[in-house]
């Protein structure tokens, strides 16, 4: 049995009367990808925001590398790679500002920033962009770098909010090859998405629908149960009976 | 402390690489200085006159004369019609109507008493008063002169009279630009820090790239820290350029120490981006931020004492200025470079600065929120 890294149990979060995860419960492993399919509004992005500490569950218990999510949100920050849907680097700095930066304050040294960066660029294939501004750089390149700051301290966990948004399907690939070998050096991904065939490379997946989770486990244990040739055939016929039910 | 480091490079990379604000941050200065400083003036100077003369004798030109020679008064118009005067005071032409009625001349050579009658147009009550005293002045001096005249053959001793010496201290030379600069310095200063500051954070949150900082394990003090150093930096450098400009284009003293000047104004800047960010971490938009700054700014500056002594306020006025950094920074400001007031003179003041900036700051390190 794998170590649990991420304990979720019965986690409710309500804004009002709006109850945007209704008792969510599941666990992610160490060194696995985890991901968390669901339509738009299906409530992922508000599970993950607690699990890396930036928002406060209403009730349950939430454990995230050892620490819980409700008393101890900072001690989990420092323990994870968070990258959000909405690119949030600064574009008016370079690519090796905005590492540099990150680097610094996760209190890592200037000599190893330095060290880190050169390898990273050359693994990258991104020296020629080292002093350019993010800001005029091509979409896919600044989601690769958004998750490569994302895990520049080595992070036990990342979590990655629909990090594949607008890029094109080369782009995705490529992402997806940095996520394996993240996932590869024991980092943890957890990765919310509503491409379904990324649900395809992760090695379990959760599905989540208004709220709630209405299915979970490998994709090919899923597709087997419910009968279904892609997880895409699968969320449908998983998601589109309870979207009828309103 | 690294890490504050770090986030403070980042702040000073970003403000110097934007081509735009990079010069404002020198260009602002130096246009409002050269500009405000000569045009406030609160000196009476040019009051427009209408003379009605109907007397038109060497007694009435003399004191024509008089208020010409003191420099307040311009004649704009001499006439005989009284509806033509009245006109121009109500269209704002002239600013007094002096009527000289007929048979001036003659009342004062028979030493009968004699009126003239002076009209002002009190809109603006403050310039009104003082033109008022300063006819007063020429009017009684034209007074003394005809008692003389009347009686000097008799007495031929001196006049026994209380006579006023007046020494005039700290601006001698009555320079009122020398009392506004301070002034405009320290409202110019509060401006560049608040307003960078405060939309400085607030931009971060409008495109998001605060979310990846809220995420780390950055404390909320290290980033309220990174987030006023940069700004206080800023503000103390346009001081000392003001500083410097005052001196070359209006030979602005500085009596006082320079160092007591930046400690008081790092101290007011502490307490003026306390505030900033104690706002914009309230704020989710500049328009948000820029209408609650505005209403603090137009406050501090009209009630901080620039044109007006905050002594003479209301009370209930002074209650709410002892929570206004400005005054206590104008007013040191004035005393070290006019007066070269030290230590003890401005501790007092000095101490209020630091209970605001500490207050302040402290409320904004709580109340930011690491959360989207």
């Amino acid at each position: 049995m794998r170590e649990v890294v991420i304990r979720v149990e019965n986690l409710v979060k309500r804004f009002g009367n709006f109850v945007a995860n209704d008792h969510l419960n599941f666990e992610v492993y160490e060194g696995e990808i985890f991901g968390f399919l669901g339509a738009n509004g299906a409530g992922k992005t508000t599970a993950l925001r607690i699990l890396s500490g930036l928002s406060s569950p209403t009730s349950g218990n939430v454990m995230v590398a050892g620490f819980d999510a409700k008393r101890q949100g900072e001690k989990i920050k420092r323990n994870i790679g968070y990258m959000c849907q909405r690119f949030s680097l600064y574009n008016d700095l370079t690519v090796r500002e905005n590492i540099t930066l990150y680097g610094g304050i996760y209190g890592m040294s200037s000599g190893l920033i330095k060290q880190r960066i050169d390898e990273l660029l050359r693994q990258l294939e991104f020296e020629e962009y080292a002093d350019r501004l993010i800001g005029g750089l091509p979409l896919g390149l600044k989601q690769k770098l958004a998750f490569s700051v994302a895990i520049f301290h080595e992070p036990k966990i990342v979590f990655l909010d629909e990090p594949t948004g607008g890029v094109d399907p080369i782009a995705r690939r490529q992402f997806w090859e940095e996520i394996y070998a993240a996932a590869a050096r024991g980092i943890t991904v957890f990765v919310t998405t509503h491409y379904m065939d990324e649900a395809e490379y992760c090695d379990r997946v959760c599905i989540m629908d208004q709220g709630r989770i209405v299915a979970i486990g490998t994709p090919t244990a899923l597709k087997q149960k419910y009968g279904a040739s892609s997880i895409e055939d699968l969320f449908v016929g998983i998601a589109r009976p309870n979207a009828q039910k309103e | 402390m690294r890490t504050v480091l770090y986030l403070i490079r980042k702040e000073f990379k970003q403000i110097f690489r934007d081509v735009f604000l990079g010069k404002a941050i020198i260009a602002i200065p130096i246009v409002q200085l050269l500009i405000f400083v000569p045009a406030v003036t609160l000196e009476i100077k040019r009051v427009n006159l209408c003379i009605i003369d109907r007397d038109m004798t060497s007694y009435s030109r003399g004191l024509l004369e008089g208020i010409q020679a003191s420099g307040v008064f311009r004649i704009k118009q001499l006439t005989l019609a009284e509806d033509e005067a009245y006109s121009l005071l109500n269209s704002n032409k002239s600013d007094m109507v002096i009527h000289i009625p007929l048979g001036f001349g003659k009342d004062i050579g028979r030493g009968n008493p004699v009126k003239i009658m002076v009209s002002v147009n009190a809109i603006n009550a403050m310039s009104a008063q003082l033109s008022w005293v300063y006819l007063n002045g020429i009017i009684s001096g034209m007074n003394m002169d005809i008692a003389l005249e009347n009686i000097g053959s008799l007495l031929p001793t001196n006049l026994k009279q209380v006579d006023v010496t007046h020494r005039i201290w700290y601006n001698e030379m009555l320079n009122y630009k020398h009392f506004m600069l301070p002034g405009i310095l320290t409202i110019l200063i509060t401006v560049i820090g608040m307003i960078l500051g405060g939309i400085n954070l607030v931009k971060e949150k409008e495109i998001g790239t605060i979310e990846q900082i809220n995420v780390t394990p950055i404390k909320k003090h290290q980033f309220i820290i990174a987030k006023m150093l940069p700004f206080l930096a800023i503000s103390l450098m346009d001081l000392a350029f003001g500083l410097v400009l005052g001196r070359i284009f209006f030979k602005m003293p500085f009596v006082g120490s320079i160092g007591l000047l930046f400690l008081s104004a790092t101290l007011f800047l502490i307490a003026i981006l306390g505030l900033t960010l104690l706002i914009s971490i309230y704020s989710h938009s500049q328009q948000q931020f820029l209408f609650v700054a505005f209403f603090f700014l137009i406050i501090f500056i009209l009630m901080g004492g620039i044109f007006t002594p905050t002594d003479s306020m209301p009370l209930w006025a002074k209650r709410i200025n002892l929570f206004n950094p400005m005054v206590y920074q104008m007013r040191i400001t004035r005393m070290v470079m006019l007066k070269g007031s030290g230590l003890i003179d401005i501790g007092k003041d000095l101490l209020a600065l630091l209970t605001i900036g500490i207050t302040l700051s402290v409320l904004a390190v709580r109340g930011y929120r690491k959360a989207v």
